[in-house]
């Protein structure tokens, strides 16, 4: 019997042959460098950001106050160690800038590229074109959670610290917390069942919301304005607390992209190459939900941003998650500082929703996907 | 993660094998397909296997199962069932549907666990191993895997390299070779660049396959790779396969078409009712009272006017 032929073929080893310097071995090399990314894409990565930082700028330089581009540069730049306002800018815009739209800004981004990541994963993870990071029931238990301290006696503050946001993570994440255990048997989380059981747990707890809505006083306002999701409140503070989750939620994510693509085959053929199929999935959809929950704790429920922003860096640059994944933030930020943008100058002095704005855009974007893919395209 | 293959990344040219050099059976020379074109990139041999787990294991069966019982839920699929396959051979899984050759397939890869008896892969009991390993040990081609759209064909590929990476490392340009090597060898080396879901049944199927060969497992499994592909396609995959077992793997393959079974198969195993009821050359397993027995059909079987071998036709 042959046995596997260990020895004697080091000549043949694949690597050293490539590294031999034959002409072959360099066609090798180049094919395998422009397709797989082993350059990856950096430059479209800094483009992305750039066009974000313009976008970012443009954004604050628009308002009831317009503070012309450089200056707002001139401002942001101030605020960096060793650099003086010049005289000529009015401390006004300084104030603002650095109080109320900086802030907005931040946040708007921030807050776009939490859903816009999260929604690439799911796609991903449950390999449906049509998922979003609200999938599993994140919107409609943060809903809830928002709802019972709008509209029910419990208190808006506890010790200084605003409620609200804090009943809307943990009703986020309690409902898909629920759906997962509910999917969950003894051989592993079938994804089918766990998007079932979001669904389920979404009618559910919408349906406690509405109730609620239903028995309350009229005062319905701030209660439609956050499931409509809106970024008029933001301040430094709470950047920096939904900076706390969603640095560690995408670290995992977008450490996963390799995976992600693997589990783009059957999950039985991905678990026979090594991937550790539940375990991924848990990991990264306890990710996606933290990012998400937090995202939504502070802004409402902005909708749409999660599933266009992924699709459209798929339909142009293609399906790797190793790229799909950040760029995807990066374009979702984009899109939310736009929309915000328009959410806050359209009807001035008043305001739109920010997730009214998302729907505007997003909707018909989403039925061109449904289209595109009743078509098979 | 580095790569090593055959144990050594530092004999860089040392001499001079080729490809020409690689043990080839009787039928001769690397399959080509309709004329397809000659591979345009050549990097030396096929990838081999990865020695760890299998280094001072020349002389185990590449996979035996003994008293194997598994079952879906209360539905008992494999009942008491023996079977061993020696490595550098190719061996059919035959039976009607339903009888568990896919499931036996899973078993061995490690994707379900026997209720009672065990198998062993290279003699590691596979279900003692982790999932990583399994992978190091098996590749699996399922039958008409779902190749993710939009994903070139060496993307694909490429995912094969999974067992042998880190959870946060990168393929490097070896994984590439490695990739672009199991192209080769299936012949699908032009089709590196071509998204997999503009391909045709059989182009798929290589890639499928080079996706495995790219795992550099001592054992490859395929749930029957043949089934959707034409005439001219089914004898190349077949032979392939052959090539793959003369390089010394083990090769289980789940074939519904017993005249190519008999034909490129070394041994074959006939599987009825959860068991495997007879195991050995096709010439002593492929008979008419066999075939009655596990089909329940009549058929005919002829010798092929040259090999000898059984052809089987119904009746």
């Amino acid at each position: 019997m042959a046995g596997i032929r260990l020895r004697g073929r080091n000549a043949l080893d694949p690597a050293v042959a490539g590294s031999a310097g034959e002409g072959g071995s360099l066609t090798a090399a180049r094919v395998s460098a422009r397709l797989v990314g082993l350059r990856y894409p950096w430059w479209r990565i800094a483009l992305g950001l750039a066009v974000l930082v313009v976008a970012a700028i443009f954004a604050a330089s628009i308002g009831s106050v317009y503070v012309p581009f450089g200056s707002v540069v001139q401002v942001v730049a101030a605020g960096l160690p060793g650099v003086d306002l010049s005289p000529d800018i009015p401390r006004s815009w300084d104030t603002i800038l650095w109080q109320l739209r900086l802030p907005r800004v931040a946040q708007a981004a921030l807050v776009g590229a939490a859903l816009a990541m999260s929604g690439a994963a799911y796609q991903g993870l449950f390999k449906n074109p049509l998922a979003d990071p609200y999938l599993v029931g994140v919107a409609s238990g943060a809903g809830l959670g928002a709802v019972v301290v709008l509209l029910t006696g419990v208190p808006m503050y506890l010790a200084g610290i605003s409620l609200l946001p804090v009943a809307a993570f943990a009703g986020g994440t309690g409902a898909v917390v629920v759906a997962y255990s509910i999917a969950r048997n003894s051989q592993g989380t079938p994804t089918t069942t766990l998007i079932l059981a979001g669904v389920a747990i979404a009618a559910l707890t919408g349906a406690v919301s509405s109730l609620l809505i239903l028995r309350s006083d009229p005062e319905l306002r701030p209660v439609l304005a956050w499931l409509l999701g809106s970024l008029i409140s933001s301040e430094w503070k709470e950047c920096a607390i939904v900076l706390a989750y969603i640095v560690p939620g995408m670290a995992i994510l977008l450490g996963f992209g390799r995976m992600l693509n693997v589990l783009q085959l059957s999950e039985d053929h991905a678990a026979m190459l090594g991937v550790p199929v539940e375990k991924v999935k848990l990991l990264l959809i306890a990710a996606a939900t933290l990012v998400t929950a937090a995202a939504v704790s502070f802004s409402g429920l902005i909708g749409f941003v999660g599933l266009v922003a992924p699709h459209v860096v798929r339909l142009i640059w293609g399906p790797d998650y190793r790229f799909l994944l950040p760029m995807s933030a990066i374009v979702g930020a984009t899109f939310l500082v736009l929309a915000d943008l328009v959410a806050r100058t359209i009807v001035s002095p008043g305001e739109l929703p920010v997730g009214m704005v998302t729907a505007f855009c997003g909707a018909p974007f989403f039925l061109y996907l449904l289209r595109r893919r009743r078509l098979g395209v | 993660m580095k790569l090593r293959i055959n144990g050594s990344r530092n004999g860089k040219g040392s001499n001079g094998h080729s490809a020409d050099e690689l043990p080839r059976n009787g039928h001769g020379s690397a399959p080509k397909v309709n004329g397809s074109p000659a591979p345009s990139v050549t990097t030396g041999a096929g990838p081999t296997v990865h020695p760890e787990l299998v280094e001072g294991r020349a002389d185990v069966p590449g996979v035996s199962a003994s008293g194997v019982w598994a079952s879906y839920g209360e539905r008992e699929v494999l009942r008491e069932l023996e079977l061993e396959a020696a490595q550098g051979t190719l061996t059919a899984l035959a039976g009607p549907n339903g009888v568990g050759k896919s499931t036996l397939l899973r078993l061995i890869a490690g994707a379900m666990r026997p209720d009672r008896g065990q198998a062993r892969v290279m003699g590691h009991d596979i279900s003692a191993l982790s999932g990583k390993e399994r992978a190091r040990l098996v590749g699996m081609v399922p039958q008409n895997p779902d190749l993710p759209r939009g994903a070139s064909a060496l993307e694909v590929v490429l995912m094969g390299r999974n067992p042998h990476l880190r959870l946060l490392s990168w393929e490097s340009a070896s994984d590439v070779d490695v990739a672009l090597e199991s192209l080769r060898m299936t012949d699908a080396e032009h089709l590196a660049e071509r998204p997999v879901h503009q391909l045709s049944g059989g182009e798929r199927q290589r890639v499928a396959i080079a996706m495995a060969l790219a795992q550099q497992t001592p054992v490859i499994l395929l749930d029957e790779p043949t089934a959707s592909l034409d005439l001219a396609y089914q004898p190349t995959i077949m032979r392939l396969l052959q090539e793959l077992a003369a390089e010394g793997r083990t090769m289980i393959t789940a074939v519904h078409d017993l005249t190519l079974a008999g034909q490129f198969c070394d041994q074959v195993a006939m599987v009825s009712e959860g068991r495997v009821v007879a195991c050995g050359p096709p010439e002593s397993t492929l008979t008419t009272e066999a075939i009655r027995q596990v089909y329940g059909a009549e058929t005919l079987v002829l010798g092929h006017p040259e090999t000898g071998k059984p052809i089987v036709v119904a009746r």
